[in-house]
């Protein structure tokens, strides 16, 4: 802490306020930005793969209406529905740490982590089921339903696998950063003055969600547009 | 807020010989500190030594090259070597070198700031920066890579049977590093400027840094997602680039270049950043045309992302977006030349000083100029297809990384060496090191622009005898290039415990770095400074500082 009394107004230092910062306001402002930040590097991450997605498949539309079709909707569509849910229950949690309300922040961030839970269990069950149908790309590779794409559907569950993986791995990293907030959250850090690591934290999710949300279609509702 | 003057700023200053260097002792008062001083220095200490590491793999390929015979290192060898040296200097010098050392260390004072906005994520960067080193490292010793620093398919993923995979997971872990450090500076600049250091109050340095950190931030996770594309197609034979699996290399090369054409600007904006600050403060002059300067740090960053496929002229693209491509490269020289224009500007009547920071930017300026210019050679179609490959482009990016910014780091290290360490170094000895690398730079790459140019292809170990003469000055030059480089290790290192005490301001330089004392206290300042002059606003700011301006 600093021990220069700066300015006239009263100036006490809220437990959670880090010494390099004039005030709570500068720091919370600092932090939200470091996030947004991160999330424009995140788009370009994932921006990076989708692009290739995008190019291989207008290069080959037959073979990736094919290998969307092979994609289980109802499972895709029940994940997409409980990771809505997720985000509104953050978005309630981040509203509970504003106003101060421990019980409610616990049971939002809570209910979060539950419906978060829930979309990796049924992404796992996906995964063993893609694994079992020889759809996993390289030497397990055993699809050949049509010959004619086998090769390009391979091509398709790379990117099927590769970016529903960084999808997982990213809500593996939120889930275990939830488990942090609820424990901050029992202890009673937040409130009005400070509730910044509960936005970020929700920041992360809604970002989380949203590249779901572009996901789902590009991978498991283009199947109609060439086969009907 | 606070209303202490600079005065009194310096007078607390000077009353305690408490700094950042001796306010705590032992290697874990380093290994775990949070001070963004000293993360410079544990910076500072490990560019260096992968810098010496890339000039050894330099050195023995110009000694390779002595002969027009094979003869020093087997071909393979030499392909290592030669990527080696490319990964150790890009990845691991000259991408961090100017932002995590000098941007460290001087952007936090310069915005009246006590720290960098995230100090935890900052000692995070070197961590990983230290990970992804130690990996490079043992790749290297268990046998190395012999891909090229640009790891093109399909030899990346089939082929070569070199370490690959830990190459490029170094890669992708040095990515995240300075992807942290473009964050934290991006957010410090927003966030933590001093009571009334508006935009335009700042330094044309924390401009570049913006404008690098911008880069950082936007192109290195597309070569993190490229180079695991890489590593999942070698590890598990699937084809994101396998033309046999349905997939093309031509995209690997678009994906890798939408990222390295821009780190080409992570190198080089820092470096006319330093360049800026150092012809003010040895002109005792503003900047003429700051706003221009400012703007096209901004501009280049931009264009930076619209360039990458003047890489892949001879690759397969189409004649029409080639075209392009040649036109938004040629449109980069603009916002250069202005700063060049500017620099140029400052200089004219002005009453310059001749001392070490100061030569090596005069060098800078020149030999960026000649880098700058041969680059549009290299974006016009026809001459690019002619000397592509050949020794031609390998001095033309030699020209722009090493007497560009490998100059401005060197000019930079000494004009706030004073600051970083409270010593001066020793400025015969400088002034020769400077002169040494400018002769030594200059004849080692002026003869590779004829090679190329008659038709010396890159990366072999062996060439027609015909070649041999050029070959041989590169290699003279090469070695007067290695003294002038290995002489400011020993004086830099010996002025910490001999140099004689470098005080507060030596330079009579503006900015809030020097209104502090030398070595900083650890939080920067004693009492928050408040700003009421423009930068490089001599009189005002010296005014401020309560001092009279001695020319």
């Amino acid at each position: 802490m600093s021990d220069l009394a700066l300015g006239n107004e009263p100036h006490h230092h809220h437990p959670f306020l880090q010494h390099h910062f004039e005030d709570l306001g500068q720091q919370h402002e600092a932090s939200t930005l470091g996030m947004w930040m991160f999330l424009c590097t995140e788009i370009l991450f994932f921006g990076g793969i989708l692009c290739a997605y995008w190019i291989y498949r207008v290069m080959y539309p037959e073979a990736w209406a094919v290998a969307a079709g092979l994609q289980n909707k109802l499972y895709g569509g029940i994940n997409t529905i409980v990771l809505i849910i997720s985000s509104l229950t953050m978005a309630l949690a981040v509203r509970a740490a504003q106003v101060g309300s421990r019980i409610w922040q616990l049971i939002m961030l809570f209910a979060t982590l539950v419906f978060g839970s829930i979309f990796l269990v049924v992404k796992g069950i996906e995964y063993s089921i893609h694994w079992k149908e020889g759809l996993f790309p390289g030497s397990h590779f055993t699809w050949h339903e049509h010959p004619a794409v086998a090769q390009k559907v391979q091509l398709f569950m790379c990117f099927y696998w590769g970016m529903t993986g960084l999808h997982a791995l990213h809500m593996i990293i939120g889930a275990g950063l939830l488990l942090w907030i609820i424990g901050r959250a029992w202890r009673n850090d937040f409130g009005p003055e400070y509730y910044a690591p509960v936005e970020i934290m929700g920041l992360y999710w809604h970002f989380v969600d949203i590249v779901w949300i572009f996901l789902f279609p590009f991978l498991y509702l283009i199947h109609g547009v060439h086969h009907g | 807020m606070t209303t202490a003057t600079l005065h009194d700023v310096r007078l607390v200053g000077a009353q305690t010989n408490r700094n950042y260097i001796n306010d705590e002792y032992g290697a874990l008062s380093w290994l775990l500190t949070k001070d963004h001083k000293r993360i410079a220095i544990l910076y500072l200490i490990s560019v260096s030594v992968m810098f010496v590491l890339g000039g050894f793999f330099a050195m023995m390929m110009r000694i390779e090259l002595l002969t027009p015979e094979g003869d020093l290192l087997t071909s393979d060898t030499y392909n290592k070597f030669f990527t080696m040296h490319g990964v150790v200097m890009i990845f691991f010098f000259l991408i961090p070198a100017i932002p995590a050392v000098l941007g460290n260390f001087i952007l936090p004072i310069q915005l009246g700031a006590k720290d960098l906005a995230f100090p935890k994520i900052n000692l995070l960067s070197w961590y990983l920066y230290m990970a992804a080193a130690i990996i490079g490292l043992v790749v290297i010793i268990t046998g190395g890579v012999d891909t090229g620093w640009t790891f093109y398919t399909p030899f990346s993923t089939q082929y070569s049977n070199t370490h690959v995979f830990g190459t490029t997971l170094a890669g992708f872990i040095a990515g995240f590093s300075s992807i942290l450090t473009g964050l934290n500076f991006i957010v410090t600049i927003h966030r933590m400027r001093a009571p009334g250091l508006t935009w335009y109050r700042l330094p044309l340095f924390v401009w570049a840094m913006y404008a690098t950190s911008v880069v950082m931030l936007l192109a290195t996770p597309v070569l993190a997602i490229t180079l695991t594309m890489l590593m999942i197609e070698r590890t598990i034979g699937v084809g994101f680039f396998d033309p046999a699996l349905g997939g093309d290399p031509v995209l690997y090369q678009h994906m890798f270049w939408f990222y390295s054409h821009p780190a080409v600007y992570i190198m080089i904006l820092p470096a006319m950043g330093v360049a800026s600050d150092v012809v003010a403060a040895f002109t005792r002059k503003k900047i003429f045309g700051y706003r221009f300067v400012a703007f096209s740090s901004l501009a280049i960053a931009f264009l930076g992302f619209l360039v990458w496929a003047h890489h892949l002229f001879v690759a397969g693209i189409s004649v029409y977006s080639a075209m392009i491509f040649s036109f938004l490269s040629f449109f980069v020289a603009v916002p250069s030349a202005i700063k060049v224009f500017n620099w140029t500007a400052t200089l004219y009547r002005a009453s310059v000083s001749w001392q070490t920071p100061m030569l090596y930017i005069l060098g800078f300026i020149g030999l960026f100029t000649i880098g700058g210019v041969t680059g549009l050679f290299l974006a016009s179609i026809g001459l690019d297809i002619h000397v592509t490959d050949t020794y031609f482009v390998v001095a033309h990016f030699h020209y722009v990384m090493v007497g560009g910014t490998v100059m401005a780091y060197m000019a930079g290290l000494h004009y706030w060496w004073p600051k970083i360490t409270g010593k001066m170094y020793p400025e015969w000895w400088a002034r020769l090191a400077a002169l040494l690398v400018f002769v030594g730079f200059n004849l080692t790459f002026f003869p590779q622009f004829i090679l190329g140019y008659v038709g010396m292809p890159r990366r072999y170990h062996a060439y027609a005898p015909e070649f041999q003469v050029l070959n041989v000055l590169s290699t003279a030059g090469a070695s007067v290039l290695a003294v002038g480089y290995i002489l400011p290790l020993i004086y830099l290192v010996w002025s910490i415990w001999y140099g004689r005490p470098a005080g507060r301001n030596p330079w009579g330089a503006v900015g809030l770095e020097w209104a502090t004392s030398s070595p900083p206290p650890k939080e920067n300042f004693h009492e928050t400074p408040v700003v009421t002059w423009d930068a490089y606003d001599y009189p005002a700011m010296m005014k401020a500082m309560g001092e009279t301006q001695n020319v």
